[in-house]
């Protein structure tokens, strides 16, 4: 299990890699792929049972990025952690490519489930929850569903599904962003209080601050704890979050990167990475 | 194997065959599991459901959810029959289908009840007239309109393990029986359930009864009949459509569906892509949407009947 310095510093690593992905091509998803780092980072960091060389081994922990467009977020962890060379990342949504707008598991080393239209990610996970359980593996289904995703029913219909099947092996975390694609969330469609919806779902919710590495991991921790019941984890988050050149846009769902916007945003995690780095922590002793 | 076509009726009910066979497969296969959404009770696997709640789910009145679940499923190895009426089995569900399950490359076999106007005193609502076209525009999928009992077995264990998104459609009651308990059958293969040389009707499900039906009516009149059972819609038999424009002077196809974008398009497409251009017409529901009623009545009021068949060879030849 790598330390709290090691788990920020994998986070800072992902978002300079994301922000340059989305960069070569001059606009893509941001917003929504910078808020989930953190808890990207936490999860590749030691607490996902995963063999990046191995990535077919059936008795592995799965991961399902329901909001699919935060592909890129997920792309620079994989690669980070070896699933494939570093240099794909520059190939985001160019002909041909292995690593398209959204997770395509027929084309990306370490992606577990094809997603993009929103709300299927979280029917397709109880899927593999539920293998699990019938195969009696001792593994669990990770699963991220946006709070502006949530809009669509068919999370609800899985969420049902979950409890009804008792999934205590599928954890997912809801992306409190508050912001979906025309707006917040409060002006689109207001979801009200998720963690309270979840729970009269049957679902065990945590709420926690969706940036923090040690409060993420700790409700990993105690969502294994829970036995008969899914476990949901609120990430209060911001969109575009670690970024402030991004933070600030209004409408941050998809943006054009590029210019003095995307330089400045380079630097910003860069210097990010170069501060953590003060500690001489090389990824590698992040497994 | 024989073709065993009297116009009596199949003895079982295809979701009595369907629910023994589904029942024989998943205790011969751990991987295989049967989805349904609330349905269990109206397709005869209720009890299968109480025996083996492992291998039978039930996922509730949420079909977007199902065909999720299965797909999931599907990715880790596991075999998923999945099961609703028609219209929830393809329209209700159809960008689940088309991607977590197809365009995810996850094999899942779907099942759609009560085709065309076997939904009957369920009514508009739940009658689908275009599933076979939806699915067959689902890209790599395999789609089946079951003509008998013996064949619905043995589409049943073909499909269990084949790649991709598969969709059947059948009917919970029951056709004229047509093929012996031994017959053989290839998924993609049609078969030819009468000889003749004058014209060919293509049929699938529902209407295989009705053209050999009409085949005999027309043989009294001195028309020789070949009836082409297609229950593979897709892929379909090319090899043996071209043969049928070949070997007799016109082609009539017959479907309990809309004659857009199902089997009578889908022979057409064979007919011009192979430069095959010998007169064709289509018996099918004319681009309009179900209704309730008993099935004769709709079976004639649709014009998906032998007479209907037998009229337009007629008018054709």
């Amino acid at each position: 299990m790598a330390n709290v310095k090691e788990q920020k510093l994998f986070a800072a690593k992902i978002r300079l890699e994301t922000v340059k992905q989305v960069g070569v091509r001059g606009f893509g998803h941001l917003g929504g792929a910078l808020s989930v780092v953190d808890a990207i980072a936490v999860l590749y960091s030691g607490v996902m049972y995963i063999d990046p060389a191995n990535p077919d081994k059936t008795d592995r922990d799965k991961l399902v990025m329901s909001k699919g467009h935060a592909g890129p977020a997920l792309y620079s962890a994989l690669a980070l952690k070896g699933y494939f060379p570093m240099a794909w990342l520059k190939t985001l949504n160019q002909p041909g490519t292995k690593l398209p707008s959204h997770c395509d598991c027929k084309l990306t080393p370490g992606i577990d489930m094809t997603t993009g239209s929103l709300g299927q990610g979280a029917s397709t996970a109880c899927g593999l929850a539920l293998a699990q359980k019938m195969d009696e593996i001792d593994a669990y289904t990770y699963l991220f569903v946006g709070d502006g995703e949530s809009n669509e029913g068919q999370v609800w219909e899985a969420a049902l599904f979950a409890n009804q099947h008792k999934l205590d092996n599928l954890i997912a975390f809801v992306d409190c962003n508050q912001k979906q694609l025309d707006g917040t969330t409060e002006e689109v469609m207001a979801m009200g209080d998720i963690a309270a919806k979840f729970e009269t779902f049957g679902w065990h919710t945590q709420s926690i601050q969706g940036d923090d590495v040690v409060a993420i991991e700790k409700a990993i921790k105690k969502a294994k704890e829970v036995k008969g019941k899914p476990s949901c984890i609120v990430l209060n988050t911001i969109k575009g979050a670690g970024v402030p050149e991004i933070e600030k846009i209004e409408f941050n769902h998809h943006i054009v990167l590029d210019g003095a916007l995307l330089e400045k945003a380079v630097a910003a995690c860069e210097a990010t990475v170069k501060e953590l780095e003060g500690g001489a922590v090389s990824h590698g002793d992040c497994i | 194997m024989a073709i065993v076509y009297d116009g009596s009726m199949d003895q079982a009910v295809y979701k009595i065959i369907f629910a023994q066979t589904i029942e024989a497969l998943a205790d011969a296969d751990p991987d295989v599991v049967y989805l349904d959404a609330d349905l269990m009770n109206s397709f005869g696997t209720h009890d299968f459901w109480k025996r083996n709640k492992k291998q039978a789910v039930n996922c509730g009145v949420a079909e977007a959810n199902m065909m999720g679940v299965a797909a999931g499923l599907a990715a880790a190895g596991k075999k998923p029959y999945v099961h609703t009426f028609g219209p929830f089995a393809t329209r209700r569900s159809y960008d689940q289908s088309f991607l977590s399950i197809a365009y995810a490359g996850n094999s899942v076999r779907i099942i759609g009840s009560d085709p065309g106007v076997t939904a009957a005193f369920n009514g508009g609502t739940h009658m689908p007239f275009e599933d076979v076209a939806l699915m067959r525009a689902v890209p790599h999928s395999t789609v089946i309109d079951v003509s008998d009992g013996v064949q619905l077995e043995w589409v049943l264990k073909a499909i269990k393990d084949r790649e991709g998104l598969t969709y059947l459609r059948v009917t919970r009651k029951h056709y004229p029986a047509v093929y012996s308990k031994d017959h053989g059958f290839a998924l993609g293969k049609g078969e030819i359930v009468k000889k003749g040389t004058d014209v060919t009707v293509i049929a699938s499900g529902l209407m295989v009864g009705e053209a050999l039906k009409a085949a005999t009516v027309l043989e009294a009149q001195g028309v020789s009949v070949r009836v082409v059972d297609m229950f593979t819609i897709k892929p379909i038999d090319t090899e043996l459509v071209v043969d049928c424009a070949k070997s007799t002077k016109a082609i009539v196809t017959a479907e309990n569906h809309n004659v857009i974008g199902g089997l009578g398009d889908a022979v057409a497409d064979v007919l011009f892509e192979n430069n095959c251009l010998i007169p064709m017409k289509k018996v099918g529901v004319k681009d309009v949407f179900g209704s309730v009623g008993p099935q004769e009545y709709l079976q004639v009021h649709y014009g998906l009947t032998a007479d209907e068949i037998v009229k337009v060879v007629e008018e054709i030849l």
